[in-house]
């Protein structure tokens, strides 16, 4: 289910902005790869390329190329709506849809598409679904609930077992700790690394020690100053990045030493 | 409940307070006013007024609330400056002149139900809004609205019948797809089209239709086109506003799902923002329910029944209220109970709206 990811000098630009420049990198399949670096670097950014969720923002474009299993996700034929159906997407804020119970919300993928389940196939993906997400033990006696009803961490759960729900190859985070206390954050990166037995992940962090601790390669991002894009540094494998990195920048930042 | 200290200068005129304790940093000032204190304020402030007023000129209700409530301002600030301190004063001046707007602004609108409503009641019976105007004439006091109440569900609910899908999708238009000139020359042409005088909009109705249909043509689904003019930027705007406040987080949510964009705005950006659509469409039809001058150049007025809107006069509550005051005499009354049946309309309109709301509104925690 999880296809690797080669991304070749790829420019983002808002309008004239060029906000991320000349990014080359391979992302394994079936691995944890954490996208680090301050404030503003274009991390987020180049996050929201790779599936093509940029193009929610106006005057988004990209130039360069994504490639997916062998199709460039910016090839002239390709459609967003599928590349989205094949990389999912965790937002840094939980955002179940508040209309919908807690079962909705996972199903959600399947019944905005006006695609028909039938009523054993929907129960066996909700249940799979918040398994996965390791949050079932907890709702399955109240899968008719509100979503909102739920605390962050487990809002954030829920969101992630809506993403894997619709079967993709990719789930791509976004800070997906960062509005979370930290028992929740121990719960979701327990998740990642099961998560990462089937999907190939993508998590954008600003704590380097979750960097460290879930991922399997890192890449540090930076930027010049206000006005300059955003540029890929270094990546490599995590533990190397976290002891011995061969950018100064790297090290300043990891270190703490960062401007 | 209160500390006086050495520094409130009033602390001898409350003998019902305790004893002075060890005075705090969080409570330097002389204590707080008892709960008693403002409703004694504003008695003293009524029989000092009607007295005062009994002295220089006659007293009324009205002259007497009225200076007893300027005195009542200037009293309590003072009594709370001397005992309270300056900020408390300021903050029981501020809630004053607040709640003193508030009445102002109830004093007309309950004025209005009343007068409504006593005059109205008059004639308003079962029988009032279950019969018409067949066979009535002169000083009989029979016949009803119901003709009138026929006409007016008929073609308000024509005019919003043409308004909603238009000022939806208008509204979805601009929120969603809408960018640069084009979604801010709607915008602009809206705000002009909410300053529509309603005469002219019947005009423009009355003169499409004459340019269609020939001069002599008269007809509900006329006043409903007219009606619909000035619903139209009413339904737009709500909705507009509505959908700006769907959290984009929602949307984005569902495009990373691998959701069509279409689907998106009907499945979930309509869908959470239901209730409010709900509400403003039913604000749309309150707003142009009562409108008398375009439907009486399009409409007209028929003292029977009749549901076809496309042909022929209508009888509608606003112009048969217009029509029976005319005549002077008992058509004085009707005119009043048709006003009291028209507001009752809308008002059952939108308690049904609130419950439509209420099933549909995104369930809380708290649920």
């Amino acid at each position: 289910m999880s296809k690797r990811i080669d991304v070749d000098h790829l420019n983002v630009f808002y309008g004239d902005f060029l906000a991320v420049e000349d990014v080359s990198m391979t992302i394994e399949a079936k691995s944890v790869t954490a996208l680090i670096g301050p404030s503003g670097c274009g991390k987020s950014t180049f996050l929201r390329t790779l599936n093509r969720m940029h193009e929610v923002i106006p005057g988004a474009r990209v130039e360069g190329s994504v490639v997916v299993d062998g199709q460039n996700l910016y090839a002239s034929e390709v459609d967003p709506v599928e590349v989205r159906r094949q990389v999912g997407m965790v937002f840094q804020r939980p955002n179940p849809f508040p209309t919908m119970s807690i079962a909705e919300n996972v199903l959600a993928g399947v019944k905005l598409n006006n695609s028909r389940i039938s009523k054993s196939d929907a129960e066996e993906l909700v249940e799979g679904s918040l398994r996965g997400a390791n949050l079932w033990n907890e709702v399955k006696d109240r899968l008719d609930r509100p979503g909102s009803s739920l605390s962050g961490g487990q809002q954030q759960r829920l969101c992630i077992a809506r993403a894997i729900a619709v079967k993709p190859q990719v789930v791509l985070m976004d800070e997906p700790c960062s509005a979370l206390d930290p028992i929740s954050t121990l719960a979701i990166e327990d998740l990642i690394a099961e998560l990462k037995n089937d999907y190939t992940i993508v998590i954008v962090t600003h704590n380097m020690q979750q960097a460290a601790r879930v991922s399997d390669r890192t890449a540090f991002f930076n930027i010049a100053g206000t006005g300059k894009p955003g540029r890929l540094i270094e990546m490599d494998d995590t533990a190397t990045m976290f002891s011995s990195p061969s950018e100064k920048a790297t090290e300043d930042y990891i270190s703490g030493r960062f401007g | 409940m209160t500390t006086p200290t050495p520094l409130a200068r009033a602390a001898t005129s409350a003998p019902l307070e305790p004893e002075p304790q060890t005075p705090s940093p969080l409570a330097p000032r002389g204590g707080r006013l008892p709960r008693y204190v403002p409703y004694a304020v504003g008695a003293a402030s009524l029989v000092f007024a009607y007295l005062l007023l009994l002295v220089v000129a006659s007293p009324g209700i009205p002259s007497v609330v009225a200076s007893a409530a300027a005195l009542y301002a200037v009293a309590i600030t003072i009594v709370s400056r001397v005992v309270e301190g300056h900020r408390w004063a300021v903050d029981r001046l501020a809630t004053t002149l607040v709640t003193f707007a508030f009445a102002v602004a109830l004093i007309p609108l309950v004025s209005l139900l009343w007068t409504v409503g006593s005059k109205g009641a008059a004639l308003f019976s079962a029988e009032f809004l279950t019969t018409d105007m067949v066979g009535v004439f002169g000083d009989m006091t029979s016949g009803g609205v119901a003709h009138a109440i026929v006409g007016t569900l008929a073609v308000t609910a024509t005019a919003a019948l043409i308004s909603v899908p238009i000022g939806l999708l208008t509204a979805i238009y601009l929120v969603e797809y809408g960018r640069g000139r084009v979604a801010k020359g709607i915008t602009f042409l809206v705000d002009v089209m909410t300053g529509i005088p309603s005469i002219v909009a019947g005009l423009f109705a009355f003169a499409l239709f004459t340019l269609i249909m020939g001069p002599a043509y008269r007809s509900g689904f006329m006043g409903a086109v007219a009606l619909a003019v000035l619903m139209t930027p009413v339904v737009i705007r709500s909705v507009e506003e509505m959908l700006r406040l769907v959290p984009n987080e929602l949307r984005e949510a569902a495009y990373a799902l691998g959701v069509p964009k279409w689907l998106t705005i009907v499945k979930v950006v309509l869908r959470t923002a239901v209730a409010g659509i709900v509400t403003g469409i039913m604000l749309a039809v309150a707003r142009v329910i009562g409108e008398t001058a375009p439907l009486l150049i399009t409409v007209g007025i028929l003292t029977r029944s009749s549901w076809n809107v496309l042909e022929g006069r209508m009888a509608t509550l606003p112009v048969f209220a217009y029509n029976q005051y005319q005549q002077g005499g008992v058509g004085v009354d009707r005119a009043w109970a048709a006003a009291l049946t028209l507001i009752l309309i809308v008002m059952i309109l939108n308690l049904a709206a609130r419950m439509i709301s209420r099933v549909f509104a995104p369930k809380g925690a708290a649920h």
